[in-house]
């Protein structure tokens, strides 16, 4: 195929083109990559913000493709502008039959609000999937477990509203709605139940982990630290607050460390965020070294235990089966990633609660 | 009767411009193979507690020596291995228990599963088997295990008539083993403080440990343990890297150049004075490695022991001893920029 000459040239010239081949192929191609680095910019960059002070490494990191996409959800946000009432208009506990919530609202406002639950939950079903298939006038009957759970959850939302808006509105008004868990689901994604034991043949703190489940994020952690902290009101706490001090029964060990680790990881996995969003890592424990953010965590526990007890958890005797644990049979509860689903803020900080004041306060609504 | 197995035919380039660097391989390219080399049969009479009839593996050749066995097993080595594999048998079923029995699960949960020491509630008492009482028997059975293999160690050299160098930094590595699993928990009332046998659950337990005692960065001892270990590393790759360098004059016969110095000691000798000012000597140079890996689990075994007895938050106990700085407090959380303007939906 080659001109003999060329052949016959090679045959009395031997050379060895092997051994300075990978040599200039890697060299020349370490050059290439990186003018086209420079000239073309990373190709994976990146974006931070700085969640401490200078020097500490404490920053947050995200892909800036990640930061150009907006939370898909956003979209589906669904904005329905209240009708200022005038006073003059009957009230829907004067109209309709037993309306034991948002009884102060205005037919107008009771029906828009309505139709927003069916957006936000039932899409498909609409009215139907709390009032059932009967006539407008059956519509007063608690027949459905889902209607008791609405009311009970438009409750919850009201008194998350008001009452732990340090949390929900930690920066500015952002609220939440039924879409914050709901996202156009019957049942919210990201719900949790009772799994420990999680293992066989065991008992007692070899039973409740070592296994990768949903609860311990995949980890060998414990799989109750949600159980503990999240529905029980277990402290978290892990460290001695001086250098040395006597052991006392009591005293955190190296048990509540690993418990709270799988919350504290659980936590990170629920915002899309690290650690050091919340700690200087160097002294977890230190209240003078942690962000702002880790005062609306903390709020964020307190406001969590109080849904999972007050409003979640009786609910246990209203459900079907089917809605109830795998495990345990036991009702489904909220957390972190309920609302989060991944975002530092739900939606990412949008302001949902802003057509929506009925779902703002246990009280009467307040129409500006 | 010597067979000579080459394994790479360029071995020698007899062309002239081109020389083959036999050290860039990791394999030993050159096995040299007489009849199986069987030791002294001495008045210890050593020779009738030998097991196995030798044998030749290319692959180990490659590695290491190419003869396989025979193996001295004596009264140390039998128990030390039945009970060493009590103790695996142990840890073994008893993660297989926990997944049911089931091989799948096992082998897909493998690195999750352990056997976990009993709960804090039960102090320094035997507790019931599937709460840790599996875990303390199987403990005592790698006990007896490991102390019953140092003693071959030790009782081996003593034959060969040599010292106890091995025997002593295999102590030291013993004694961290037993800081972690018998002194702290006996200190600290509990064996509830013994780490757990699993893949992932003792890198938990590692990370709890630190998390709990206040970050064990700032524990001196663990810093010295941190030294020793990294200097290991280093010292390693130096003193190979110089013997590989300087194999060419004779250099990795190691031990005629440290009573008959040569021209590879002299170069060697010559290369790291010239570099750094400084050099070990043929015979030093064992000694700071020796004494390197050996103080890396003394340190830190004395670092593990007073954390929880003596000292409960390293971090405060650094800023105490100005170890760690202070900070004056003055975050600046206003120039941070915003999670809005992070997201880019600043307004």
């Amino acid at each position: 195929m080659l001109p003999s000459w060329f052949n016959r040239w090679n045959e009395e010239n031997p050379t060895n083109v092997y051994g300075p081949a990978i040599l200039i192929g890697a060299l020349g191609g370490a050059v290439f990559l990186a003018i086209m680095v420079v000239v073309f910019g990373q190709p994976a960059a990146t974006s931070s913000l700085q969640t401490g002070p200078r020097g500490q490494g404490m920053s947050v990191t995200e892909f800036n493709s990640d930061l150009a996409t907006p939370d898909p959800d956003i979209e589906l946000v669904y904005e329905n502008e209240p009708y200022v009432p005038d006073g003059s208009e009957a009230l829907a506990k004067d109209i309709y039959q037993n309306v034991q919530v948002l009884g102060d609202l205005t037919e107008d406002n009771f029906d828009r609000l309505m139709g927003a639950m069916t957006e936000w939950i039932a899409p498909e079903e609409g009215c139907a999937y709390c009032h059932g298939d009967g006539d407008v006038e059956t519509y007063g009957e608690d027949a459905l477990y889902t209607k008791v759970v609405a009311r009970r959850m438009i409750q919850m939302t009201q008194n998350i509203n008001e009452n732990w808006s340090g949390h929900v509105n930690a920066n500015k008004e952002v609220g939440v709605t039924c879409f914050t868990c709901h996202r156009g689901q019957h049942v919210p994604s990201e719900i949790w139940f009772n799994i420990v034991p999680v293992n066989e043949a065991s008992a007692g703190w070899s039973a409740n982990q070592n296994r990768a489940t949903v609860l311990s994020q995949s980890t060998s952690l414990p799989s109750d630290a949600l159980e503990k902290y999240l529905l029980g009101y277990e402290t978290i706490g892990v460290h001695d607050y001086e250098s040395r001090v006597a052991n006392e029964p009591g005293d955190p060990l190296i048990q509540n460390a690993e418990r709270t680790y799988s919350l504290m990881n659980y936590f990170s996995n629920s915002l899309g965020r690290n650690c050091v969003l919340c700690h200087n890592t160097r002294a977890f424990y230190d209240a003078e070294q942690v962000t702002p953010q880790w005062g609306t965590a903390s709020l964020g526990i307190g406001m969590v235990q109080e849904m999972n007890n007050d409003y979640l958890v009786p609910l246990q005797d209203v459900y079907p089966e089917t809605r109830l644990g795998p495990v345990h049979g036991d009702a489904p509860k909220a957390a972190c990633k309920t609302c989060h689903k991944g975002y530092q803020q739900p939606l990412q900080g949008t302001n949902v609660i802003k057509d929506w004041p009925e779902l703002a306060t246990t009280g009467a609504p307040v129409y500006e | 009767m010597v067979e000579l197995v080459v394994g790479n035919a360029n071995l020698a380039k007899s062309d002239g411009d081109v020389i083959m660097i036999e050290y860039q391989n990791i394999f030993t390219q050159v096995q040299v193979r007489g009849p199986a080399e069987m030791g002294v049969d001495n008045e210890n009479n050593m020779m009738s507690e030998r097991i196995g009839t030798p044998g030749f593996s290319n692959l180990a050749g490659w590695l290491g020596n190419a003869q396989l066995g025979p193996v001295y097993l004596g009264w140390t080595g039998v128990i030390s291995l039945a009970t060493g594999l009590l103790w695996f048998n142990i840890v073994g079923l008893n993660m297989l228990a926990q997944v049911g029995w089931s091989i799948p699960e096992f082998l897909r949960q493998f690195f999750w599963l352990a056997l976990e020491p009993p709960g804090p509630e039960w102090g320094l008492r035997m507790p019931p088997l599937d709460q840790g009482g599996w875990y303390l028997i199987s403990s005592l059975f790698l006990l007896v295990s490991v102390c019953t293999w140092w003693l071959r160690t030790y009782l081996l050299a003593q034959q060969h008539k040599m010292g106890k160098h091995v025997a002593w930094a295999f102590a030291s590595a013993i004694w961290l083993f037993l800081v972690l699993g018998l002194f702290r928990p006996v200190l600290m009332g509990s064996w509830s403080e013994a780490v757990p046998y699993g893949i992932f659950p003792h890198l938990d337990w590692t990370t709890a440990f630190s998390i709990r005692y206040g970050n064990l960065y700032y524990n001196p001892f663990h810093a010295l343990s941190i030294v020793f270990l990294y200097g290991s590393v280093l010292l390693f790759a130096m003193h190979g890297a110089t013997i590989l360098a300087v194999t060419r004059f004779g250099g990795d016969r190691e031990l005629e150049q440290i009573y008959d110095r040569g021209t590879a000691s002299e170069r060697a000798a010559l290369f790291w004075r010239w570099t750094m000012g400084f050099n070990a000597t043929m015979e030093g140079i064992h000694r700071w490695a020796w004494w390197f890996a050996v103080l890396t689990p003394i340190t830190g075994g004395i670092g593990i022991l007073l954390t929880g007895t003596v000292v409960d938050n390293w971090f405060i106990w650094a800023q105490e001893h100005y170890f760690a700085p202070m900070y004056d407090g003055s975050y600046g959380y206003e120039n941070y920029g915003s999670y809005e303007s992070f997201i880019g939906q600043e307004d």
